[in-house]
């Protein structure tokens, strides 16, 4: 098992300062930012925005996989309740959609976690079984249209700012906050840790592992249904084929990024946003280029093969056999 | 070395070291033809890694092997199953969900034209199978075969490729009664057939009743090699755990006589159906409770079922005289039980968390998520246990895996007495450590004791036992057959329980 220094996070933090200095270079307006109608605008606060559902998939997708899972069905699971709040906004008061919403994804998480931590199903498959449903029981709850509302309290979630700041991005950070305070301020983060690096040795220390699987597959519904909530208020609508996909992907490129390894074990709550951050800069840099939108999937790739090389313990002793090669030698 | 024409395969001067451990230390071997030779050891002492490097699986750093007076050496599985050394595995390495005759024939089908001539490869699989006395519907799934089918459908398939030296790894771990001698019969025939076997176990019983020779392994060294009838089984014994003669008659230092302090805990026919047959066991304050036997005789499985980590299946248990149910780890700790697994890096050490972190992390479990210990609690546990026994290095922040076995295992120690238990399981608790650390352990056996703990220690150091136990119960074949107390508890007594036949056998 590699054992890694104290996390820093240097890596990510310089890894998004070079993706913002080049951003900065193709549109030099890019730290631009302006004061309207008492909300801020600009290209750096268009990231954090645009970035805030992928940033808040990878605040439960961190701990799912500091605990050696995967959580596959959060994309559908922004579907699910993207729609729940979209078909509830305009015959209910807020709380009663914002409660069915997240209540939705709770149970999301509650089923995957089940199916993991007592039916010991694999991750992958346990929650691919629902990344297929879910976009289907969307569909069924949407009845197979895109549904729009008018809501304007839901809309504020999407579009609304508090501060000038944009809601999203509030909600993000009040939500970065939460997972923290849960995490950190108790002791679950450490067995989510314990349980990561050695499920048997936890277990046999007294650790209630498959209690504390639910709850973090629990989290990542709750973490899901929030940005599906997110996503349907910015478009006043729900589109249960598009709403969330293929944003686990992202959220789990997030995580890893962030240097939290797939493995289990070790993790970071903040690195995993700021490797949400990375990814949308390179997002929102592409668009500004100029470059077709679809260069950025193979740019995503190539940063996905790096960050998996830099963690590769076998590269690292090639490249050391390398340096004692030429060292030699000189 | 006897140079004649019954050798089949010789090895000489196999040597093996991983990172600077040595697992192989210059190992002769010789196996002759129609020979069925027992390789036994404790675990650690070269038995796989001889296996391995015999078969290609690992690269050996020095030796020669020659079979049938060739010199050869495969670099794979596969090359050595080519040349004729042949592997089966306790584990059956085929595909359960194919039909017995592809498995048989898996890689080398009878084809025409490119097509499985599906016909002509079963009618050769119920040939080959009724060679070994096996009347079987080939087309099945090998699945729904009992695992002692599965065996000899590996061993059918190895041989017929062949294999003029068959290795069977611990073939009969999962067998019972019946099926063993199924399996031996299938043993014998192919001996006669001329081949040569190779056959690990740890069953001694086994040992005697099949086999022709034994070689031992003990710390990478052989330790001995001599036909059956040559090696009674005490000699076998002492052979296999390292006991001199000199060293057999220790006796165990004048001490305290035992009091007879009311139980904490008592078991009464407490057992589990294919893991340790039913036992009784009654642990006091002040007690140190000893688990000797072979590997595989059921230590492990015994002290597993008493902390929870596997469910007994029969039987009462009493803690401080009310009738409990141990279902987990987690309720043993509530009962004040705490358990050092043999297992260090697989069931003991979170390697990449720090020491601290390991040292809090039962104490934290047993308080529950929602109560953490504040970071100053932490650090304060984490100092005074790395004093108390001395860790080094004495930082509390480093990666616990990056301590030697020996300051792990203190630090295992550590998570469990920083929960205050009433009752102690320490399973193989000075096993690969070093001497300087062995003493330590040793001396905290007897302090805890002293202050009042029940403790309850599995060890293969049957010195170490006898120094420090009052009460030593000797385990075999899955079962506990023989309990020393007082003064009865010495080096011999328990070499001559683990050695004693079972009164059926003989």
């Amino acid at each position: 098992m590699a054992l890694r220094l104290p996390r820093i996070g240097t890596s990510q933090v310089a890894a998004l300062v070079l993706i913002l200095a080049a951003n900065w270079m193709v549109s030099p307006q890019f730290f631009d930012i302006r004061m309207q109608d008492g909300r801020l605008f600009g290209s750096l606060i268009d990231v954090l925005n645009r970035g805030a559902p992928v940033a808040l998939l990878s605040l439960g997708m961190v701990l799912v996989i500091a605990m050696r899972g995967i959580d596959l069905s959060v994309g559908a699971v922004m579907a699910i309740c993207g729609a729940i709040a979209a078909s509830l906004a305009d015959s209910h008061s807020l709380p009663v959609v914002l409660a069915a919403a997240l209540g939705a994804g709770l149970a999301c998480g509650l089923w995957n976690g089940l199916l993991v931590a007592v039916l010991g199903i694999q991750p992958i498959v346990a929650t691919l079984i629902l990344m297929v449903a879910g976009r289907g029981i969307a569909q069924l709850i949407t009845e197979g249209r895109i549904v729009t509302f008018t809501s304007p309290e839901l809309a504020f979630l999407g579009s609304g700012s508090v501060l000038g700041l944009p809601t999203p991005v509030v909600l993000t950070l009040g939500m970065l906050a939460l997972t923290l305070l849960v995490v950190r301020g108790t002791a679950l983060g450490l067995m989510i840790e314990a349980t990561g690096g050695n499920p048997r040795a936890s277990a046999l220390a007294g650790v209630g592992t498959r209690v504390i699987t639910v709850a973090v597959y629990m989290w990542s519904g709750l973490c899901a249904a929030l940005a599906g909530i997110v996503a349907a208020a910015d478009i006043l609508g729900a589109d249960a084929n598009n709403a969330g996909l293929w944003l686990e992907l992202d959220a789990i490129l997030a995580v890893v990024i962030g240097g939290t390894s797939l493995f289990g074990g070790r993790f970071s709550v903040i690195l995993a946003v700021v490797g949400a951050l990375i990814i949308q800069a390179m997002n929102t840099g592409i668009l500004l280029s100029g470059f077709p939108p679809e260069t950025n999937l193979v740019v995503k790739a190539l940063v996905v093969l790096a960050v998996l090389l830099a963690q590769s313990p076998r590269l690292g002793g090639f490249l050391a056999g390398l340096g004692v090669l030429f060292g030699r030698r000189p | 070395m006897p140079n004649d024409d019954s050798i089949l395969l010789s090895l000489t001067g196999f040597s093996k070291a991983f990172a600077g451990f040595v697992a192989l230390d210059h190992v002769d071997f010789t196996l002759r033809r129609g020979e069925i030779h027992a390789l036994l050891g404790e675990n650690g002492a070269g038995k796989s890694t001889l296996i391995k490097t015999m078969t290609g699986v690992v690269a050996r750093d020095a030796g020669t092997m020659r079979l049938d007076g060739v010199e050869i050496a495969p670099r794979s599985a596969a090359e050595a199953t080519r040349m004729g050394i042949a592997t089966v595995y306790q584990e059956v390495n085929l595909a359960p969900n194919l039909s017995v005759a592809q498995n048989l024939f898996l890689g080398r089908q009878p084809t025409r034209l490119g097509l499985v001539r599906e016909r002509e490869m079963r009618r050769r699989a119920e040939d080959l199978l009724a060679g070994f006395g096996l009347s079987i519907d080939v087309a099945a799934p090998l699945e729904s075969y009992s695992v002692a089918i599965q065996h000899i459908v590996a061993i059918a398939r190895a041989v017929d490729q062949s294999a003029r030296v068959l290795i069977l790894d611990e073939p009969t771990a999962s067998l019972d009664a019946h099926e063993v001698e199924v399996l031996f019969g299938v043993m014998r025939q192919l001996a006669a057939r001329g081949i040569g076997i190779v056959f690990v176990t740890h069953f001694l019983d086994q040992v005697y009743a099949i086999c022709d020779r034994i070689t031992v392994l003990r710390n990478g060294r052989l330790a001995g090699s001599a036909p059956v009838a040559e090696l009674p089984r005490l000699d076998l014994v002492r052979m296999m755990l390292g006991r001199e003669l000199s060293a057999a008659t220790a006796q165990r230092p004048p001490r305290a006589p035992a009091t007879d302090a009311a139980p904490l805990a008592a078991f009464e026919s407490f057992g589990k159906a294919g893991t340790v047959a039913p036992f009784d066991l009654t642990l006091r304050p002040g007690h140190v409770v000893g688990l000797a036997g072979l590997l595989g005789s059921g230590r492990t499985e015994t002290v597993r079922l008493v902390f929870g980590a596997d469910r007994a299946d029969c039987g009462r248990a009493e803690v401080g005289g009310q009738a409990v149910v141990i279902a987990s780890p987690r309720e043993a700790m509530r009962l004040g039980f705490g358990y050092c697994p043999e297992e260090r890096k697989t069931e003991g050490i979170v390697a990449e968390l720090t020491v601290r972190e390991n040292i809090v992390l039962a104490l934290q479990a047993r308080r529950g998520a929602m109560h953490p210990l504040s970071r100053r609690e932490q650090d304060e546990i984490a100092a005074k246990f790395i004093r108390l026994l001395d860790i080094r290095p004495p930082d509390p922040e480093r990666p616990i895996g990056l301590l030697s076995g020996g300051n792990q295992q203190k630090a295992l120690l550590a998570r469990w007495l920083a929960t205050a238990p009433r009752l102690l399981i320490l399973d193989e608790p000075t096993r690969g450590i070093d001497v300087g650390a062995h003493a330590e352990i040793i001396g905290l056996i007897r302090d805890l004791c002293a202050e009042g703990m029940a403790l309850l220690v599995v060890s293969s150091e049957l010195e170490e036992i006898v120094t420090y136990a009052d009460e030593v119960i000797v385990l075999r074949d899955r079962a506990h057959v023989a309990q020393l107390t007082g003064e009865a508890i010495s080096v011999p007594a328990i070499l001559a329980a683990i050695a004693e036949a079972p009164a059926d056998a003989a």
